[in-house]
């Protein structure tokens, strides 16, 4: 797989008249062609001391650019615009105008650690790719993603009984993010499965979704584990300058 | 560590228990029969799967360190995890209990609240799965035990991510021979050609299914997922053998999503290598949940006299 790098020349940036004539001169169409200039104007230089400091981004100043990471990633084969080595060349120089040009698909990250593998500067992009999605809703420069939402309703729920059960997860997923739970595709699983499925699993299945299982004595625990994520939370916004109350 | 693997803490984790559940009940079989004995961790709770990580890292670290803890007061030093993502996050807290002085504080600090002994590292070894079967059992025995082999049926090995990446948390691999390769994973290869499979050669042993975004970026996991289908089938494979109830649950999904969204159809069929393994050990299909997959597989299965 070659490495899909993000052309400097952006169509936006290129110009063409379809009619013009200078001087006398016709130079309508490709002739006229002429490229804006890319000025920047404005740096954020606390910007990568902001990421390093969400977990995750703490390695961000070990990279060399040498693009491993992108070559190796599993998201930039699908969309070449998803490309870890650039974003992290932008927030180590400040860029953040541009790296807000792409601040709705950094959360697509699945998190398969091929770059974390291929990094040879034990750089860790996987944590810096979720530092950069936390630091840009901490922000506020994008609401919360879907994935964010499914953590969220996830980690919830393990906060609150220890264990996570499937269709409860699901559920509160959809509902959170809006979705309907009757998509086509969804509906054609489900009845497949239900084709299929013996009797007894599906009774258990049931069962799981009214007696959610949960760990025994789990209270304490879950008091403990509250506490500790939000003076996470609070220091984390802390470190992005921002009141707690704005983190989510 | 891990001297003898006969016996062995288990634990399941929540997938298991739920859309996993064939995984759960084909691997306690082949245990059965193959006279292991799988002992589970007492009142375990979520290892924090690929979620909780998000919230924040440490959190993910204590609730597994929780369950090796447990394993350890239940006198073993080794615990068996059959799901990637289990597996992925007893090494990470193995890991980082060993090598990062933040982690260990946190733990301390947070199990002594919760009122139970704070893990330390090295006490207990988390295996796969996969480990238990290559080092309790071995590729000889278990040719031997087979008694109804799988007849060159053509499995494509799926490995996905979390049973190699990051390479750092497994210390125990690519250390030469006959240790497990993080760059091309042969362990299940192993086992399942033992059983009597022929392995296809599959260059996606170990890429990424989407699974941490199997419902919250359906489009992804959907192109990742048929990409690993088409692939395997273009490699000659009948079945493609998982080894983690995400990458499984996320290949059979997605493969109804890519013909109903895309009227992309996929035929290969999706069994965990538990099934495979149970299966040419005698069990029948039913024994080892063959009926609980989403994909119907019977046709593949029957054309080889299994199940
Ligand atoms: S692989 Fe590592 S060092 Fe190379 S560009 Fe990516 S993060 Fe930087
Ligand atoms: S972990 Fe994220 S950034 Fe890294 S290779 Fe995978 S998708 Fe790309």
């Amino acid at each position: 797989m070659p490495i899909h790098e993000k052309s400097l020349i952006r169509p936006e940036n290129l110009i063409t008249h379809d009619s013009l004539v200078i001087d006398g001169t016709d130079v309508s169409g490709h002739w006229s062609t002429f490229i804006k200039s890319r000025t920047i104007t404005d740096y954020n230089e606390a910007m990568q001391d902001e990421i390093a400091a969400l977990p995750g981004g703490e390695y961000i100043h070990r990279c060399w650019q040498c693009g491993s990471c992108t070559n190796a990633c599993t998201v930039n084969a699908v969309n070449p615009d998803f490309n870890p080595r650039y974003w992290i060349y932008l927030i180590r120089t400040g860029m953040e105008e541009e790296l807000l040009r792409d601040k709705d698909i950094i959360w697509q990250c699945v998190s398969c650690n091929k770059c974390t593998y291929a990094c040879p500067r034990d750089v860790f992009p996987e944590g810096v790719m979720k530092a950069t999605a936390h630091w840009l809703e901490l922000k506020g420069h994008t609401a919360a993603s879907p994935a964010t939402h499914f953590d969220a309703t996830f980690t919830e729920q393990i906060l609150a009984t220890g264990r996570m059960e499937e269709s409860h997860t699901l559920r509160s997923f959809f509902k959170r993010t809006g979705q309907p739970l009757n998509q086509p595709w969804l509906v054609a699983l489900v009845t497949g499965m239900a084709k299929r499925f013996p009797l007894f699993f599906m009774i258990r299945m049931g069962l799981a979704v009214v007696f959610r299982p949960r760990t025994r004595g789990w209270a304490r625990t879950e008091g403990v584990l509250r506490d500790f994520v939000s003076q996470r939370r609070a220091r984390n916004a802390a470190a992005l300058g921002l009141d707690s109350k704005e983190g989510h | 560590m891990a001297g003898d693997l006969k016996k062995v803490a288990y634990y399941p984790g929540c997938v298991l228990e739920g859309t996993g559940h064939a995984y759960n009940r084909s691997t306690k079989e082949v245990g059965k029969v193959l006279g292991l004995d799988l002992v589970e961790v007492k009142n375990w709770n979520c290892c924090g799967a690929m979620e909780v990580k998000n919230t924040d890292p440490k959190l993910q670290t204590y609730l597994s360190a929780r369950n090796l803890s447990i394993a350890q007061g239940m006198g073993f030093d080794t615990v068996m995890a059959p799901c990637n993502g289990c597996y992925h996050n007893l090494k990470k807290a193995e890991y980082d209990l060993k090598n990062d002085p933040a982690s260990v504080e946190m733990n301390e600090r947070v199990s002594t609240k919760a009122g139970h002994p704070a893990y330390r590292a090295g006490k207990v070894e988390t295996i796969h799965a996969i480990d238990w079967l290559k080092r309790a059992v071995g590729e000889e025995e278990l040719a031997r035990r087979v008694t109804n082999s799988l007849k060159g049926l053509k499995v494509a090995n799926y490995y996905g991510c979390m049973y190699t990446r990051p390479r750092h948390i497994f210390p125990e691999k690519d250390k030469g021979p006959g240790s497990e390769s993080t760059l091309r994973p042969h362990f299940m290869d192993d086992l399942l050609a033992a059983a009597g499979a022929e392995n296809v050669e599959y260059p996606l042993k170990t890429a990424c299914c989407g699974g941490a975004h199997a419902l919250s970026d359906c489009d992804t996991s959907t192109t990742l997922v048929l990409n690993l289908l088409e692939t395997a089938e273009a490699c000659g494979a009948e079945v493609i053998a998982t080894n983690c109830p995400t990458c499984h649950t996320g290949l059979e999904m997605h493969q109804v999503r890519a013909d109903k969204v895309l009227g992309r159809k996929t035929r290969v069929r999706i069994l965990y290598f538990t099934q495979l393994i149970g299966m040419a050990l005698g069990l029948s299909a039913r024994k080892v949940g063959v009926p609980e997959n989403m994909s119907d597989p019977s046709d593949v299965l029957q054309a080889k006299g299994l199940g």
